[in-house]
This record gives C-alpha cells, structure tokens and sequence, in this order.
C-alpha cells in the first residue's frame, strides 16, 4: 500500500496500533468503535440478526447535532443505526466467497458522494479484506490485490478531500482502521495478537509535521476511537465510553483547547464512574481528576491574568499531565469495572443446575441397577412443608436482593410470574433432592439387612469410562485444556480404542479355553452367575452364549470375523488419525499445516473433487443397507444433488466440465436436497407411526430410525464443507465397524454403549474442525440454499451444521438400541446415561465458571466455551425428548 | 519359602532402580553438557541400554524361572535372535500406537522410536526375560488372575504402571507453561521412567502387604 505508507510515514498524519478486546467479531466491534463501550460475549450470538443499538453512540449524537451522515457497505450499521443515514447501501455479508462484488458496491458511489459534498460524515465499510481472510486465509495471493485496490481508494478519497478543503474553512479527518484483524487461519473472533491488533490512521491536513518528525505508532485502545471523533466534532462524548482522547490528534491546538477537550473526557468519565461504582470516591482515577480540576481552575485564572507565557506554560503542562494519568486511571478502572458480576442471578441458575444434578446422581444406583423407572417420590405432608416454607425463604431473599442492590441485576428486572416460577422449580427440586436422598438411606438400611446387591467387579473398561470423564471435567478448570479440548477428546477415544482391543483379544484368544480363570475366579470366592453386567467379559460372553444364543451363534465369531474382530479397533484408530489431520483446531497447533487446507486451496480442486465423490459414494454405500428402497432412490438422488451444489458454488467441479466460470449460489440444488432431506425424515417418521399402530411389527421401527438417521447423515452432507465430508464418511465407518465387530460380539451393556457413543460424538464434533473459539463456527451452513438471511432456518441448520457430530452419533444409538431386542428398558436406560453424561461437565464448569470470573482468559477462553455448553445442552435436551418418545412408543407396544 | 523369594524380588527391582539412577549420573562424568532434558535423546539410548543390561544380568543370575530346561547351545542362540525380533517389534508397534496417538508422522519420528524403545525397554525386556518368548504365556500373565509366582505378578504390576506412567505424561502437553519438559516426548517418557521405578517399589510391598491372600496355582 504504497500511498497509505507514505501518508504514514511522511504525510499529516497520526497512526495508532488499536487493540480490539475479543470477542473480535464485526457487530461488537462497531458497537466498540461507535459506543466506546465494551460489548460482550452476548453480543456474538447477535452477530448474525443484530437489533437496533440503543445505548449512546457518536452516530447518534451526531444525528442529533443536524450532521448528515452518509453509509456503504456492511449491513450490520444499517441495522444498528436505523434512521440515522440519509444516504446508505448495505451489502451483506453473509456471502463470504464473494469478495468483488461487495466491494464494488461501496466503490460504485464514491465518485458521486466526493463530488457532492453535502453530507458531514461518510462511513465506508469495505469487506472483501475480511472475505478474501475466510476463504482463503491471510498468505493468499488475493490479499496484495486487493490491498492495492483499498490503497488507490484511500488516494482517491484524501486527494478529493484536499482539493475540497481549499474551499472550507475546517480540516477534513479521514479516519482509516479495521474492525478487528485476522488470525493465522483467516478467521477471527479469538484473541490472538493478530486478530487483536488493528490499524488505526487519523489523517488530516491538521496534523501537518515538519520533516524528519518521526512518529512511531503508539498502543491505544480501540474504545478511545469514539472519544477521539465526538472531541473532534465538537459532539458529546457518548455516554457509556471507557475510551480516552487520543492525545497526539490535539496536541496541535492551543493549551487552552487542549486542557478544555481533556476535561470534557474525565468529567465524561468520571460520571460513568459514578453511576457504576457506589464507592467511586476512593477511586484513584477519581481523586485525580479532583485534583486536575482544581489544577485547571488556577490555571485558567492566571491565564485570565495573562501573566508572562512561561509560568503559564509550565503549569499547563503540568495540568495536562495530571489530567492524561487521570484519564488512564478512570478509563482503566472503568473497563475494569465495567464487567461486574450479576452475582444473584448466577447464584439462582447455578443452584437449579446443581439441583438437577444431583437429582440425576442419586437416581444413578435406581436407574442403573434395578433397570426400573424413574420414579420420583413426592406428596408427603413433611415435604409440602418443606416446599412451601423453601419458597417463602427463597421470596424473601428475592425481595431483600432485589430492593438492596444497586446495580441492576437480570433476575430482579424478570416479572414476577417469572420470577416466582423460577422460585418453584428450585424448591421443588431441592424438596425432590431431599426426599429421594431419605428414600435412599432407609432402603439402604432395609437392604443392608438382606444383601441382594451382587458384589459386581468393574472391568477396565467402566474404569476407563469413569476415570475419563472423571479427568475431563477436572481438565475443564484449566484454560490450556479448554482451548485444546480437542486434544482430551481425541486421547480419550484412543484409549478406548486400545481398550476395546485389548478385551477382543482375549475375548478371542482367551475365549477358547476359558474354564481355567472362570474357575479361578470361583475359587476366590466371586459369584459368577449373579454378574449382571460386565464381570470378566470372557466367561460373561460364554455363560451368554450358553445361556441365550444357540451354539452356532457362537461358532459364527471363528474364521474371518473373529479376525475382523480383532482389527477393528486399528481400524478405527487408523481412521481417527487420519481424521485428526484433517482439521487441526485448537490454538497452540493450529496452525500446524494440515490437509484440510491442502485440499481447499485453489490448486487442489481436482484432488477434492475426487475425495468429495468417493466420500458421498462412501456414505451411500454405508446408508442405504437399512433403508427401504425408496428412500434409497431417494438418499441416492439426494447425495447426487449435494455434490451438485458444491459444483455449482465452484468448491468442486466435474469432469466434463473442468474449468466453469459461472458460479451461483446453488438455491436450487440446495433445495433439491432439501426436498430428499424432507421425504427422508417424512418416511421415516411415517414408518414410525405405522409400526406404533400396528403393533409388534419390530422391523419397522428399526426401519424408521435408521431413516430418521439417513436423512439426518444427508443434511449434514449437504451443510458439510467439501473437504469436511471424509468425516461424514469415517463416522459412518465407524460407526458399521463398532455394531458389527464390537458391540454385537461382545455383548457391551447399554450404558457403555451410550457413553462410547457421546465419546465419539464428541471427538467428532472437533474431527469437524470445530474449536472452543468463536471464529471456527462455520456460519456458511446457516446460508444455504438461502436466498437472504432468513434468521430461524439460518441458526438451526448452523447450529446442526455445528453439532452434526454429536447429534449423528445420538441418531445412531437410538437406532442402535431399538434393533437390539435384548432388554426392555435399555433405550430408557441409555436416555437416562446420555442426560448424565453430558450435564456432568456442562454443571460443573458453570460452578468452574463461577469461581473463576476473576481469571485473566474469562473472556477470551472460558465465555466461549460457555456459549458451546449451552447451545449442546440444548442439543442434548433435544436428544432426550427424541429418546423419550422413541421410549413412549416401546411402551405402548408392550 | 515366600519371605526369601520377596527379599529377592526386592534386592533385584532395587538393582533396576539403581541402574535407572546410575544413567542419570554416570554418563555426566564422561560426556560434557549432559543433562536429561537437553541431551534427552543420549540419555534415552543410556538408560534403555543400562535397564536392559542389568535385566539380562539379573535373569543369568537369579534364573526365578527354574522351569526352563537345559538346552542345547543352537537352541539358545534361537532363542535369543527370537528374543531381539520380539523386542524389535514391540519397538515398532509402539511406535504406530503413539502415531496413531497423534505423533508426528515424519518429523521428531527419532525421538518417537527412542520412546517405543525406552518404553519396550521397561515393558518387553522383562517379559523376554522372565517368560521368554512365548505369546502363550505373555497372555496367561496379563489376563485376569492368570499369573502363577511373585515375579509374574511383579512383572504384571511394573509393566501396567510403565503404560500409565506414559499415559499420565501425555497429559501436559497441552498446557500453556512453557516448561522444557513439555515438549513431545520428553513428558512421556519421564511419566513412563516414574511409572516403572513406582511400579518396581510398589510390587514387592505391596506383595509383602498382600502375601496371605495370595495363592498361586502352581507353588
């Protein structure tokens, strides 16, 4: 950028380097820029649909002040700023492979609006930079071009902006900085220096400097923008900035001025101060800015005087001084302050949370081990009392917290009806807690009368289970393991698999001659034949093949399948290597090459071409076994139809068509697919029905499900990026190998099963390329086959596209349990064993969370991972209703 | 008959530590700039080669295995090239598991293979030495209540607690310290020398703690 670098190094102007606080999305930092404020975590998930802004900004004051302001280019100001251009275009930027257009679009009115010059403040948002970042990262040959591009844009814009300033008596200010920056990947969203660091030029014929007057760019903060433009047009601070003036852009003026802005700043400030902090007296910042006051009075009366300019000038600076280390005190203390904790309302959620919790831990032994129902005891007059005088507590704490305090608090600002419901439910749970906990000590002590319980020995691989998820929630306190998530993951399934290894091994070679440790174990005085589950798998599977299946059964594990037996967990840890190189996520390693973006950079588009096919061919191979046979026309046409759309958005091509220029949006391959998707899930749920109707008709059912599963595999082929589809292919493969070679011969009971399921999940839910970081949510899946931003369908086929991972796995166990008829209540039970395990680790780091809301990485590490928990605590509560439904019908039958 | 056997189990595992504690110290003498972390790979070959020979010392010497029938020298000499292939093997196959566990596939793949070695090291060595090589017998004493003296039970508890050692080493990498120890696979292999040294304390105590309730089939 040859003319920007002049401009900086020689011309009149300022630079700064500014530092964006994260989340480092477009839409909070506007907000920064314009606000001066510190938006939140919050703040990302209306990224996407964002709601007019309501605090105070300099547009807004400059509205009100009779300014004209004039916008082009990203949507969202439009959004956030209703009303307050006379003149705008947005462009949206939902279309991230286009990185021409959109800026053409802002480009396209610029010769107009400079020769025009009937308007106070043009805003210019240009995206392709941001674009070209996503698509192809910040090494693509793209970026110089359009750098130069952005560098004779800014020529055009400063030359007409001092051939106009001849005629005015005012400076113009051309104010030239990014809204965040861009990481290793391309992406943004994460603190990272890159992504953090933004540029920031002021540039005005005001800043004129005498050769050889080097100025090196400073560090600010990116809040200090909007001070620094409501101070330079002679517009209010708005209300809610942190920021500080940028001392060097008036260092040009008069003392008087320059005492006169710096005052404005800290008043500003300090009445921010105030209304935040009961005890804003005894604040440092504050008790400076009292001095400097005071210190700016005297000096305005000697400047009355007009005493001789020396002793003046001394005491001016030293106001000036005085006031700068306020405004960094107050500005400091204020961001700091800023994030305060509505600790009432985080109390209230974490005490529900905690009470589900360990309703769910209590019922473990019940649900687990008598293969009952939930049945949760209620109704006795000592409880309702309980219940009521719990609720007449909880209002009074409600109303003392509410009336006492000052800062404004989300559980208080709820209605009453709300409020009280919330009230409810917590003390209906802590009466339900409490009852089940006394049920459990007086059946304990009936059943420590008559020992029924068999003394069950724990094979490794329920130790495994429990020490993993054990050390997975402990791992979630420290940050390095949140940000690496992936890495728990990936080590937890490959434990797994060598622990599934080493009991086919000696399933198979311990197998054939197992009476000797059966009788050993007799002799050491274990009862073999009350083992309800998992007592030394060898006898176990022997004793059942005895008991159960016939002897040919047995026979059917020699030969062949006994050795694909024995392969299968290197199969499938071959397959998760593979699969692990694919993406690399995280922070620490990601930007390790990997071939996920080999295959996406523009040389490879044959190679993924070919792997997307063989992909997709995988996938129907593996499908369509159960499906009737229209929706395998069906799955067929449909997977025909995802590699249609990925050819006509130019991310493969075909063969008889090597170079196609034309690229689309693909709306209606996309709803083509669509379509099959629907008819898919149509059928399945028809099967469904019919096989509740009709009852005892098993193999419908199972057929259902797998076509619920089918259809869902196909939306995620659809919503998948191109590259991403092996991983469609491998969970597939997984998921055949482990029915086929594992759970079936050796016969695992349906917790493990569930657990092993939620496992992978979870592995494949980064497998994807996801992270515990904002910027690795592939938003693309939201948009398509979408004409425009259509906010309902958009979130849910993002947040599938996010969680298609977990969600296939689910999908797979329902279906998994339901066609094995071997015990009654195992889909209840395996419903019970996912609801628990995946709110072990969502409960405990909400208290993590909680305790550690002082830690350095809260924002930028602990939040989003947060925002993930939620959203898959949703996803889980979705999986459950499924499970319970699927229960319900089973119930009916019998 | 136990109490002498213990004793003995105990003086050779406190030999293996010794030799463990002898490669951190001897090679300082004779090499310049020798220090574990910094020379990490020079100390891998040291201590793998000390383990071993100790090992091999201690099976001519102490022969647990009596069983073992004289032979013939040919015999012997199949048996040892048996030995160093099953060694070899062990070596390579772990080091596909730790690729598989996530191990650069090319680069670092020398310090990969001295890992599998090192760990072969505290894991199949012995098991050449006590049971020789024979998979039958590999299988009896790892599965379930399958051993059949002291030393196999020893056997079963150091090499368990070598794997978890270099399973629990893995565990930091991930954390953002900063620590030289950190790095691939420096952890891991510390985690597996402190896994085998704790499981050579631990077996004959806990041996000793246990000694009435074990019941061997054989003895």
């Amino acid at each position: 950028m040859p003319y920007t670098t002049y401009l900086v190094e020689k011309g009149a102007s300022h630079s700064f380097v500014a530092e964006a606080k994260p989340p480092t999305v477009t839409m909070p930092r506007i907000k920064a820029l314009m606000t001066g404020s510190l938006p939140g975590f919050v703040d990302v998930v209306r990224n996407l649909n964002s709601p007019a802004l309501l605090e105070d900004s300099v547009i807004r004051q400059a509205k009100t002040a009779g300014k004209r302001i004039i916008f082009y280019g990203d949507e969202t100001w439009v959004k956030l700023f209703p009303k307050h251009f006379v003149e705008y275009d947005g462009t949206t930027s939902f279309f991230v492979s286009d990185y021409t257009e959109v800026d053409n679009n802002v480009t396209r009115h610029l010769d107009k609006v400079l020769k025009r010059g009937d308007w106070d403040m043009l805003i210019l948002h240009y995206l392709g930079l941001d674009h070209i970042g996503h698509i192809s990262g910040p090494n693509s040959p793209l970026i110089g071009h359009k750098l130069s591009e952005m560098d004779s844009v800014l020529m055009k814009i400063h030359t007409s902006l001092q051939s106009k300033e001849r005629e005015t008596p005012l400076p113009n200010l051309l104010v030239l900085c990014g809204d965040h920056g861009m990481s290793e990947t391309g992406s943004h969203g994460a603190s990272s220096m890159e992504e953090v660091n933004t540029p920031l030029i002021l540039i005005s014929s005001a800043f004129e400097r005498k050769p050889g007057d080097i100025r090196h760019p400073k560090h600010v903060q990116q809040t200090d923008v909007a001070a620094t433009l409501a101070i330079a047009l002679g517009l209010p601070i708005p209300k809610d900035s942190v920021g500080s003036l940028l001392f060097p852009v008036v260092e040009g003026r008069p003392m008087r001025e320059q005492l006169r802005f710096l005052h404005l700043n800290t008043v500003q400030l300090s009445k921010l101060l105030q209304e935040n902090v009961p005890s804003y007296e005894k604040d440092p910042g504050f008790e400076q800015f009292k001095m400097s006051e005071r210190l700016h009075g005297n000096w305005i009366r000697l400047y009355l005087e007009e005493k001789h300019s020396e002793v003046l000038f001394n005491l001016g600076s030293k106001v000036l001084r005085q006031y700068l280390a306020a405004l960094k005190t107050l500005s400091l203390s204020l961001s700091t302050q800023v994030a305060q904790y509505d600790m009432y309302s985080m109390m209230v959620g974490t005490v529900v949370v905690l009470e589900v919790l360990t309703l769910l831990l209590l019922s473990v032994p019940q649900a687990l081990h008598r293969k009952a129902e939930l049945e949760v005891p209620l109704s006795s007059p000592g409880f309702s009392l309980l219940f009521y005088l719990v609720i007449l507590v909880l209002s009074a704490v409600h109303v003392i917290v509410c009336t006492s305090a000052e800062s404004s608090c989300y559980f208080c600002g709820l209605s009453w009806l709300a409020a009280g419901g919330v009230m409810v439910l917590a003390s209906a749970l802590l009466c339900v807690v409490v009852s089940v906990l006394t049920n459990m000590l007086v059946g304990g002590n009936a059943s420590r009368k008559n020992p029924v319980h068999p003394s069950s020995r724990w094979s490794e691989l329920d130790l495994l289970i429990l020490l993993g998820t054990a050390g997975h929630v402990l791992s979630l306190g420290a940050s390095s393991f949140v940000e690496e998530e992936h890495q728990t993951w990936y080590f937890l399934v490959n434990t797994l698999c060598l622990a599934l290894s080493q009991e086919t091994y000696r399933n198979c070679f311990l197998g054939d001659d197992s009476e000797p440790p059966c009788g050993l174990r007799v002799e050491q005085g274990l009862d073999g034949a009350t083992a309800a589950w998992q007592d030394g798998p060898a006898c176990d599977a022997l004793e059942r093949d005895k008991g159960h299946r016939s002897p040919s059964a047995s026979q059917g594990l020699r030969g062949h399948e006994k050795w694909m037996v024995l392969a299968s967990p290197w199969l499938i840890l071959a397959c998760c290597r593979l699969l692990r190189s694919l993406n690399q996520t995280g922070v620490q390693w990601a930007h390790r090459p990997d071939l996920g973006h080999w295959l996406t950079s523009s040389d490879h588009k044959a190679e993924l071409s070919v792997l997307a096919a063989i992909s997709l061919l995988v996938v129907f191979v593996l499908v369509q076994r159960g499906c009737s046979s229209v929706s395998k026309a069906a799955l067929a046409l449909g997977l025909l139809g995802v590699y249609c759309y990925r050819a006509a958005i130019g991310s493969v091509r075909f063969p008889w068509r090597p170079d196609s220029k034309d690229i689309s949006k693909g709306i209606i391959e996309a709803r083509f697919v669509y379509v099959f998707v629907l008819g898919i899930l149509f059928t399945g749920t028809k099967d469904l029905l019919k096989s509740q109707v009709i009852a005892t008709d098993f193999q419908l059912k199972t057929v259902g499900l797998w076509e619920i599963h089918s259809g869902l595999v196909l939306l995620a082929a659809l919503l998948f990026r191109p590259h991403n589809l092996p991983v469609l292919a491998f969970s597939l493969l997984i998921q055949t190998l482990m029915t086929k070679f594992i759970w079936k011969p050796l016969r695992h009971d349906a917790a493990e099963i569930t657990v092993m399921h939620y496992w992978f999940g979870q592995a494949f839910f980064y497998f994807q390329g996801n992270s515990n970081n904002i910027a690795t949510v592939d938003i693309s899946a939201g948009f398509v086959g979408l004409d425009t931003y259509v906010e309902i369908p958009a979130v849910l086929l993002t947040a599938f596209g996010t969680y298609a991972g977990p969600v296939l796995w689910a999908s797979h166990l329902v279906h998994f349990l339901s066609s094995e008829t071997r015990s009654s209540s195992a889909l209840s039970h395996a419903c019970f064993c996912y609801a628990l395990i995946c709110s072990i680790p969502v409960s405990t780091y909400i208290v993590l969370v909680t305790s550690l809301r002082y830690h350095l990485f809260i924002w930028s590490v602990f939040s989003p991972k947060l925002l993930y928990e939620g959203m898959h605590l949703l996803i889980t509560a979705a999986v459950c209703v499924f499970f319970t439904a699927m229960d319900q019908t089973r119930l009916t039958q019998s | 008959m136990k109490d002498t056997d213990i004793k003995r189990l105990l003086y050779t595992h406190l030999l293996c530590i010794f030799s463990i504690i002898l490669s951190v110290f001897i090679p300082s003498l004779f090499l310049e700039n020798f220090s574990i972390l910094e020379t990490h790979l020079t100390w891998l070959c040291i201590c793998s080669g000390f383990v071993t020979a100790v090992n091999l010392v201690l099976y001519l010497a102490v022969k647990p295995n009596t069983s073992s029938k004289r032979s013939s020298l040919s015999h012997k000499v199949t048996r040892f090239l048996k030995c160093c292939i099953y060694f070899l093997m062990s070596c390579f196959s772990f080091h596909v598991i730790f690729v598989l566990y996530g191990a650069p596939l090319i680069e670092l793949a020398l310090e990969t293979f001295l890992f599998a070695v090192i760990l072969s090291t505290f894991t199949t060595v012995p098991c050449l030495c006590l049971l020789g090589p024979n998979l039958k017998a590999w299988l009896r004493v790892f599965s379930r209540n399958g051993v059949s003296s002291i030393w196999e039970n020893s056997l079963q508890m150091t090499t368990i607690s070598s794997f978890v050692g270099a399973w629990l080493g893995a565990l930091p990498i991930p954390l953002d310290w900063e620590r030289p120890w950190q790095v691939w696979p420096i952890s891991c292999t510390l985690g597996a020398t402190f896994g085998y040294v704790a499981g050579l304390v631990i077996s004959p105590l806990w041996i000793y703690w246990n000694r009435k309730q074990l019941t061997y089939k054989n003895n």
